[in-house]
């Protein structure tokens, strides 16, 4: 664990970051499994809803969902709105590549060309100051 | 794509956007989440009390109920990346309304990832 205030939120924004890039794209891919597995033609009726919730995939999906919003809020406890959305997008392309696989999705040259447009984007942001609306770390000074 | 599906993407896209704004605006107050020394489950019973807080939740499942009645009239290849259209839609407000300084490389990651979620719906 790095001790220097900076690489320590550093290290701690990748972490979350990742958290929740993988629990957003396996608990969307849970949802959809589930939705077209267990509940094809899901009413709006409370019952019909009460029983699709409780179905396993669905179960499991609303749980990474709830973990994902959480890890979600920590980071933007510390670090921009604008900064976390790009970062956070691979969880776009990790859904369209779990799509592909699980649901005979295809992924055409134009996706390619998108998930790579993603990353691109991603690592620039990245690479800008996490929080720009923070007031200045004041040093503490012994005398 | 049936209207349907439409009127379900606009009540997902508003509602994301409004619940993102509350929950950093919340978030920046409440201040950084400590995972260490049980400060993590204080800093969680404070964001339970918090009301904006919960609002936020309600415009989140507002737009959660809209995406999972979604995924029944549209693939999973649609719905995701066409819910990505709040997308730009935050990164401006998070600029007027958060004040956040938003520079050119951010403008530009943004404009890529937002050029490259567009892509993924084709």
């Amino acid at each position: 664990m790095p001790q220097d205030p900076n690489a320590r939120l550093g290290f701690k924004t990748r972490l979350v970051t990742l958290i929740v890039i993988f629990s957003q794209a396996l608990g969307n891919w849970s949802l959809a499994w589930g939705m077209k597995h267990d509940s094809p033609h899901m009413a709006l009726a409370p019952l019909a809803v009460l029983r699709t919730i409780f179905s396993p995939w669905v179960g499991l999906g609303i749980i990474l969902l709830i973990l994902w919003l959480l890890s979600r809020m920590a980071l933007l406890s510390w670090a921009d709105l604008s900064y976390v959305l790009p970062v956070t997008s691979v969880g776009y392309v990790l859904s369209a590549v779990l799509g592909k696989y699980s649901f005979a999705e295809e992924i055409s040259p134009a996706r390619w060309a998108g998930i790579a447009l993603i990353v691109a984007g991603m690592v620039l942001v990245g690479r800008t100051e996490r929080n720009t609306t923070a007031t200045p770390l004041v040093v503490e000074t012994r005398t | 794509m049936r209207p349907l599906a439409w009127l379900l993407l606009l009540t997902m896209v508003g509602a994301t956007v409004t619940g993102d704004l509350l929950q950093s605006m919340e978030m920046k107050r409440q201040g950084e989440v400590c995972f260490r020394n049980g400060r993590l489950a204080s800093a969680l019973s404070s964001m339970a009390r918090n009301a904006w807080l919960a609002l936020a939740i309600v415009f989140m499942a507002i737009s959660f109920f809209a995406f999972l009645k979604l995924l029944t009239v549209a693939d999973l290849s649609f719905a995701v990346p066409a819910s990505a259209a709040s997308f730009v839609l935050e990164t401006i407000l998070a600029r007027l309304v958060l004040k956040e300084r938003i520079n050119l490389r951010r403008w530009a990651g943004a404009a890529l990832v937002a050029g490259g979620v567009a892509l993924l719906a084709l």
